[in-house]
């Protein structure tokens, strides 16, 4: 195969800076009043612009994929330099198989938000420049392996979505991002709170401050410090996941988020919740998370059985699927639990199943509000008729999302179930109820929306799919599909980091068990 | 087992796929073309399983592996296909009975303008229920299993205009859905304890303590009633009618809801390492071929009484497979899908003669009209009643013979209830399929219009059938035993040694019920009535289709959407949302009162200083 790095060498230890550069120069152009000239007022030239730019994540991350090398378990395409030495903060970069793909999920992500953003008409430039900006901050946090810079990119995240639910919003769009930012905030600072304590423990051991990743992992903590701690952060992640009951800023987010704003809240957002747990969460405090594991894993059960229930009772569209996110969203902390090779890949998988379905939810609740401006379900009804086109991609995502085997889903979701199953036997089983609710809301919602006589006079001159509508949906079908038959590309890329992930966290628990029980841990 | 490895069996699924997006290009383009395109493609995929079957070698299996589909840890599927005689006869029923369909799907959706939508959903069952039969791999076998449910949802919901279609669509899927969590469960469990899903490794590995083995059968035979509309879980299957004719005789009588007996057959060795789950199961199947047929006494609408009748005969396969017979319940299945998928589609060209006319109160002395019609219905109808010599009467007897040789259980004489409770069954069938018979075809036409006999490309296919119900039975019951061989033998009933008397004695409940239906809708029409007069509960408890429908929708499905709705009101609302306003609330109300204290004035301000310098000096003095 013609390898790219022999040719350009300094390439490969660039490549992820390149991932949160570019972006950060979208966002800088787009806010550059230089530009400013350029701009016409339905945004075009703004979002042509925005569109090929965010092309460059997307062949980098093209180049990431097939330069990953899936025999490696460790980081890969590192970059370190030193950013504050006196603290030992440095700008460490790095990807494994458990970011990858949700590296590649979000660079697949923003340009088809991009291309479907023609509703945000006069201020499309600082909804792109909030776009970019998002994207950086996302790729920041999932490839920092340093925890400083993790914690400024994880917060980074808030001042985009903060914008665009509070500029681009729907009617109660203050009280959602309020909700939002306040909710998140909370968990975050308990998390910083349990950072800071983090390294100087470490100090207070090794004598030196450092706030990187590899050094904090050796850190020898009482089992009573470790449980505080993996608390913190814990909290921070679950109510970014959002774990139930910690979910409700969720649905109002999402009801009042723009489309763009609602596909990258679902479709990448939430996955940094369990991202974290899975690089932070359970590798720094093992003790703890082993010990939790299991009451994580209930209230990841009862987030599927709730969130299922939850949105069976909507009456809003985007409610419904704000609260399948939950359900979904439950299986992966079920899974993120149960601490194996199989459940982890699953949770990986599911996790951009996740994203490409549920994104093109969020693409089609947009389509029907820019025709309609409405949400209520049954202000529509009979659309198939209409919009044949659209009833398909429609299909195509909702069987993802209730995983219909040969679609993403049905991969994600079995083989995180079946992980799971092996560890908790019965909520793997009580989470099968999710599976037949499942079927249940969203075929209701289908059946609701197309199905039945085109009763409502306004929905009789309803379009199908415009063009770039279209070019945004396809490219998410063909993958829910690529994904459903050919899962492999993505599991072997990721198998093993993640045996390499258990075994670790596993030997560092038993590791830290025994000290414990020398006595040592104890003194300190 | 010998295991050849071949490249052939990819066409198989190829051809239907293929059919299945031609025929929707094809389609837009010229409507006339997608019903020929998708029958031509479903008629390849019959020519090519026959050429499998032909070359298939004895007590060899074919083989052809894909590609590896999932692997991860310990997990490892590969996309396998196998071909052995149990695939082979399934595969012929489905491509050989799925051409049959097709073509009469032809003239009978000939005016409807959703046809390419209608033969590309057709052929695309073809593929998923093929995809069932070959795949090797359970997870492969799931990934058919689901995409037939699929196919079935979106073609009971075909005319999704018309709402109730829609919500049957959706009943069917979700009930499907309840039983495959089982499937699911079974999965998990197979997993974790033998490591594969693999069913050929399966079979060589599979053992473990009674409970286990039980409640593995357990769940699948869940998944089983599901599809197969079994009790718990039939219920979906007489709203499934609300599809186009040929939906209903090809995926609602032929093939889709047999997969259940297929998946017992298949795993065999599942089901027979679970003897007391097989009791169960013989238990189960005995009350839904009673209840069904029962219902089916007092149905009018013509599809309705064929669906419960499909219910009661699959009560038949299982009963079988309960009791180890699986190579009868096979064989039942193939017959039945012979005088099924007649029955239906003689219903269906009555419906298409009658312009869409499917109550039997409004029906009537059709045979003038439609001779051929009439006939096809008559011969299906004796055989399913399991006449001598018609193909029913062989299927049905091989059962009989099966439950009269299962095992005593205690001091039950349970084979002696068991075949008595399917006599019994099987003469309620003859009783309500001649109901359906004389209600439809004979006394005057109760129906306004005009009725025309249906055209050639629609009475060509059942004119097949008709001679498969009438000649099935004689040949099959020669050739299938010996040749679906060890796994799924059959019971060595009465061969074709038997005279003709001693099988016409055979077929007794058969000529009983046809013979009381035929008096109590010919010469005694006063009689049905009077019956339902004398016993009043019994006959609107019948009417009423024992009311399962509702007890369901009161005990399990209108509380958990009232529970879904009160949660979402009361607690996600109500308790989290509302303590954490609350919280918002209080922390802004605290700084309201608090902002009162910055009065602004100099004087307020000293009083503030002296109060707590008084406090200071009490307290600090104090201590």
């Amino acid at each position: 195969m013609f390898d790219i790095f022999a040719v350009l060498p300094w390439l490969k230890s660039h490549l992820l800076s390149g991932l949160i550069f570019f972006p950060a120069l979208g966002c800088v152009a787009m806010l550059c009043p230089v530009f400013g000239h350029c701009t016409n007022p339905c945004g075009r030239r703004a979002r042509r612009f925005s569109f090929l730019l965010s092309l460059v994540p997307l062949v980098i991350g093209a180049l990431l994929f097939w330069q990953f090398d899936p025999q490696i378990g460790g980081l890969q395409f590192e970059e370190r330099t030193t950013w504050i030495a006196s603290f030992g903060i440095s700008y460490h970069l790095g990807v494994d198989g458990i970011s990858l793909f949700l590296v590649l999920l979000t660079a697949v992500l923003i340009p088809l938000v991009i291309v479907n953003s023609a509703a945000i008409g006069a201020s499309t430039r600082g909804y792109m420049a909030c776009l970019f900006f998002l994207q950086m901050a996302v790729f920041g946090t999932l490839l920092a392996q340093d925890l400083l810079l993790f914690y400024v990119f994880w917060e980074l995240m808030l001042v985009p979505l903060f914008l665009m639910i509070g500029l681009w919003g729907g009617k109660r769009r203050i009280y959602a991002t309020v909700k939002f930012v306040l909710y998140t905030l909370a968990g975050s600072l308990l998390m910083q709170a349990a950072l800071f304590y983090a390294v100087w423990s470490y100090y207070a051991q090794s004598g030196e401050v450092s706030f990187a990743l590899s050094d904090l992992m050796h850190l020898k903590l009482t089992f009573r410090e470790e449980s505080w701690l993996f608390l913190a952060f814990a909290l921070a992640f679950g109510i970014k996941v959002p774990i139930v009951p910690l979910h409700t800023w969720l649905p109002d987010a999402h009801v009042e988020a723009p489309t763009g704003g609602s596909v990258i809240l679902a479709g990448v957002l939430l996955k940094m919740g369990i991202y974290g747990f899975f690089r932070f969460g359970f590798p720094l405090f093992p003790r703890a998370a082993l010990e939790y594991a299991p009451y994580l894993a209930a209230l990841g059960v009862v987030g599927v059985v709730y969130g299922a229930l939850m949105a069976w009772a909507q009456t809003d569209i985007k409610r419904l699927v704000a609260y399948s996110s939950v359900s979904h969203l439950g299986y992966c902390v079920l899974g993120l639990s149960a601490l194996s090779v199989m459940a982890a890949g699953g949770v990986i998988f599911l996790m951009v199943s996740h994203g490409l379905a549920t994104g093109a939810l969020f693409l089609i609740v947009g389509v029907l509000y820019e025709r309609r401006h409405t949400r209520e379900i049954s202000e529509y009804g009979g659309l198939a008729a209409k919009m044949p086109v659209f009833a398909f991609c429609f299909a195509v995502a909702t069987l993802a999302s209730i995983a219909l085997p040969l679609s993403s889903g049905f991969i994600g979701e079995f083989l995180t179930l079946a992980g799971s199953f092996e560890r908790f036997p019965v909520l793997t089983i009580t989470a099968l109820l999710g599976v037949a609710l499942g079927a249940v809301y969203m075929l209701t919602l289908y059946k609701r929306v197309m199905f039945g006589e085109l009763d409502q006079e306004k929905n009789g001159k309803l379009e199908d799919l415009h063009l770039r509508e279209t070019a945004a949906l396809v490219p998410l079908v063909v993958l829910i599909f690529w994904l459903g038959l050919f899962p492999q590309p993505l599991l072997e890329r990721t198998e093993v980091s993640l045996r390499q992930y258990c075994s670790q966290i596993m030997a560092r628990a038993a590791y830290l068990s025994g000290f414990r029980s020398s006595g040592h841990g104890e003194a300190l | 087992m010998r295991i050849i490895s071949t490249e052939i069996l990819i066409w198989i699924l190829l051809l239907p796929l293929m059919g299945a997006l031609f025929s929707y290009a094809v389609g837009k383009w010229r409507q006339g073309l997608c019903g020929w395109l998708a029958t031509g493609a479903a008629a390849a995929t019959f020519g090519v399983v026959v050429g499998t079957v032909l070359y298939l070698p004895s007590g060899a299996t074919l083989e052809q592996q894909l590609y590896t589909w999932v692997a991860l840890d310990t997990l490892s599927v590969s996309f396998t296909l196998r071909f052995d005689r149990l695939t082979a006869v399934m595969a012929l029923v489905v491509s050989g009975v799925g051409t049959l369909i097709h073509l009469y799907a032809i003239g009978y959706m000939a005016e409807d303008p959703g046809r390419p939508r209608f033969f590309s959903y057709f052929n695309l069952f073809l593929f998923s229920m093929l995809l069932l039969v070959l795949g090797g791999n359970l997870l492969v076998l799931f990934a058919g299993w689901e995409g037939v449910g699929l196919c079935s949802y979106l073609l009971i919901g075909f005319w999704y205009d018309h709402l109730p279609n829609a919500a049957a669509g959706r009943k069917a899927f979700v009930v499907n859905r309840i039983g495959d969590t089982g499937f699911l469960a079974g999965l998990f469990l197979l997993l974790h304890y033998f490591g594969t899903l693999d069913i050929a490794l399966l079979e060589s590995v599979f053992s473990g303590d009674a409970g286990l083995l039980n409640l593995i059968a357990a769940c699948f035979f869940l998944g089983a009633t599901g599809k197969s509309a079994q009790i718990p879980l039939f219920v979906w299957l007489p709203d499934a009618m609300a599809g186009p004719t040929p939906v209903s005789a090809l995926i609602h009588a032929a093939t889709m809801v047999t997969a259940g007996v297929y998946l017992m057959a298949r795993l065999h060795f599942v089901f027979s390492a679970a003897p007391a789950l097989m009791l169960l199961i013989v238990i189960i199947a005995l009350v839904t071929a009673l209840i069904a047929a029962l219902i089916a006494l007092m149905q009018n609408d013509i599809k309705k009484v064929l669906a419960y009748s499909t219910i009661s005969q699959l009560g038949f396969m299982f009963m079988a497979a309960g009791v180890g017979a699986y190579g009868a319940a096979i064989f039942h299945l193939v017959t039945h899908s012979f005088f099924k998928a007649g029955l239906f589609l003689a219903a269906g060209s009555v419906i298409h003669g009658t312009k869409n006319e499917q109550d039997m109160r409004r029906l009537g002395g059709l045979r003038k009209y439609m001779p051929w019609t009439f006939a096809v219905y008559l011969i299906s109808a004796v055989a399913i009643s399991g006449i001598y010599p018609l193909a029913g009467y062989y299927s049905k007897h091989a059962i009989m013979e099966a439950l009269a040789h299962s095992e005593q259980y205690g001091v039950l004489d349970l084979p002696e209830i068991f075949s008595t409770m399917a006599a019994v069954v099987a003469c309620l069938t003859a009783f309500y399929i001649t109901r359906s018979l004389m209600l439809t075809f004979c006394g005057t036409y109760r129906g306004e219009g005009v009725v025309h006999e249906s055209p050639l490309v629609m009475l060509l296919p059942i004119g097949v059938l008709a001679l498969l119900a009438v000649s099935g039975g004689i040949w099959l019951e020669r050739v299938l035993p010996l040749y679906l061989g060890d796994p799924w033998p059959q019971p060595s009933g009465p061969t074709g040694e038997v005279s003709f008397f001693s099988a016409l004695l055979h077929s007794w409940p058969g000529i009983l019920g046809m013979l009381g239906g035929y008096l109590c809708y010919s010469w005694c029409s006063g009689w049905p009535a009077k019956i339902c007069c004398a016993l009043p509960p019994l006959s609107r408890l019948i009417e009423g289709k024992f009311f399962i429908d509702e007890i369901y929708a009161a005990v399990i499905v209108r509380p958990l959407e009232a529970s879904a709705r009160a949660l979402w009101k009361f607690v996600d609302r109500g308790l989290i949302d509302g303590s954490l306003n609350g919280l918002a609330w209080s922390a802004g109300m605290c700084g309201e009162t608090l902002r009162r204290v910055h009065t602004g004035k100099i004087n307020h301000y000293a009083l503030f200083i002296f109060a707590a310098a008084v406090l200071i000096t009490v307290f600090g003095c104090g201590r």
